[in-house]
């Protein structure tokens, strides 16, 4: 049961195609997840098509129909492999994320960072945005932190209390500067979360002191 | 409502777009030349089954000046949005066959092409599209699955409901969609507080979405 949905205005900047590349695959993978938000993109997607058949029409040069034409036999371009995944792999990727790691989770290179979880940055060309999978070790408290700028969350499996609120399998996490939050991973298996930040983490507490150098951006 | 005619004079190569299009108040749907979707639909099917380049040549005809002005509204060169008229038609022609009219119009159909070209094209990123009808019938709660049906039905609601609109509200969803704008983007643009933004967007789909027949909304 998904619990946590992302606010209208991030639905319709996706739907309209306005977002960055990393934020686009959260609210993608949330999407791909969520019955009611799925619903809520192709309407949205429908006003862009209301929209796009109401503009007003700008003629286009007299060749330009004959240049397609002459183009529809054109071999598309080859679809690369989006590569091969194991069963754990496809149960817990959605497909439009699966394309960006090329792999299974348990063959992707890693990182520890601390002793709490591990990290694997995805190859994304949009820059100013750190896009990741993170693995968050099961009954770990991460230490509390805030943001200089945005954090966005997907849960793919295993959950999280933070505080009073409940992260499962799905739930999509926002949160801005202004939010201090101190996840605590549930005891009965790891964490593992699409990760997208618009600035480095802070964190504020002790333990933070002992992270932070880690934490690359 | 006065019509805002964009000439031939603006389409110009080495004509200015933006300067072109500033200022330009939102326009209304154009009455002429306008096909049913169910005419639409019929042309693409001719496609995907019979190849037929007559067919596709009628959809070019229909779809190419508005996506040029579609191209045009993001601010690029003449000869850019004829690429991208080029390269979106070339994708229907190669794609006709996925086109399922159940889920969603033609028109929304090929906004969602343009969408994902134009991110291609002029941001040289990717993006992650979410497959809907697959997040439709994965869900395991206990709604019934059949609600993405005719989503079609719920777009040409949308198309009518449209003309219905407020200005203000029709432009910042113009902006929205045609120039690739997020909510933060057009109120630092228009000079607009991001919570009034918000909730021109917010009423202008509340208004549409009320337009939808029931089990859609």
């Amino acid at each position: 049961m998904i619990n946590h949905h992302p606010p209208l205005e991030l639905l319709q900047d996706y739907a309209a195609g306005a977002l960055t590349e990393g934020l686009a695959l959260c609210i993608a993978a949330h999407v791909s997840l969520c019955r009611e938000c799925a619903a809520q993109v192709g309407r949205l997607e429908a006003v862009g098509g209301a929209l796009l058949e109401q503009i007003p029409p700008v003629e286009v040069g007299d060749d330009l129909l004959a240049t397609v034409l002459a183009r529809l036999d054109e071999p598309a371009a080859p679809v690369t492999a989006a590569g091969r995944f194991d069963d754990e792999t496809r149960t817990v990727v959605p497909e439009p994320l699966r394309r960006y790691l090329g792999r299974s989770l348990r063959d992707l290179p890693w990182q520890a960072v601390g002793r709490m979880f591990h990290e694997f940055q995805l190859p994304l060309a949009s820059r100013g945005m750190k896009v990741s999978l993170m693995r968050l070790r099961a009954g770990s408290e991460m230490p509390q932190h805030s943001h200089c700028g945005n954090e966005y969350a997907v849960v793919l499996a295993g959950g999280y209390r933070d505080a009073d609120d409940i992260f499962g399998p799905g739930d999509f996490m926002a949160k801005g500067p202004a939010d201090k939050h101190q996840p605590v991973v549930d005891a009965d298996g790891d964490c593992i979360c699409l990760v997208v930040l618009d600035a480095p983490l802070k964190f504020t507490g002790l333990a933070g002191l002992l992270v932070n150098p880690f934490l690359r951006f | 409502m006065e019509l805002i005619a964009v000439g031939p004079a603006q389409t110009r190569p080495g004509v200015q777009m933006h300067a072109a299009t500033k200022g330009l108040r939102p326009y209304r749907a154009h009455a002429v030349g306008s096909l049913t979707n169910e005419q639409l639909c019929q042309l693409v099917s001719a496609i995907a089954v019979q190849r037929d380049r007559q067919a596709f040549a009628a959809l070019f005809r229909y779809f190419a000046p508005r996506l040029k002005g579609f191209g045009l509204r993001r601010g690029v060169e003449a000869a850019a949005a004829e690429e991208l008229v080029q390269e979106t038609m070339l994708t229907v022609w190669r794609k006709a066959d996925m086109f399922d009219p159940a889920r969603a119009t033609v028109s929304t159909w090929i906004f969602t092409i343009v969408r994902n070209k134009r991110i291609d094209m002029f941001r040289r990123e990717g993006f992650p599209d979410a497959d809907l009808e697959e997040a439709a019938e994965t869900q395991s709660d206990d709604r019934p699955a059949d609600d993405h049906l005719c989503a079609a039905e719920a777009g040409m609601a949308v198309r009518t409901a449209m003309k219905t609109l407020p200005t203000e509200q029709l432009e910042i969803l113009q902006k929205a969609f045609f120039e690739e704008k997020s909510h933060q983007a057009i109120a630092d643009e228009t000079k607009l507080p991001l919570g009034t933004v918000k909730s021109r967007i917010r009423l202008a789909l509340a208004r549409l979405r009320a337009a939808l027949p029931e089990g859609h909304a």
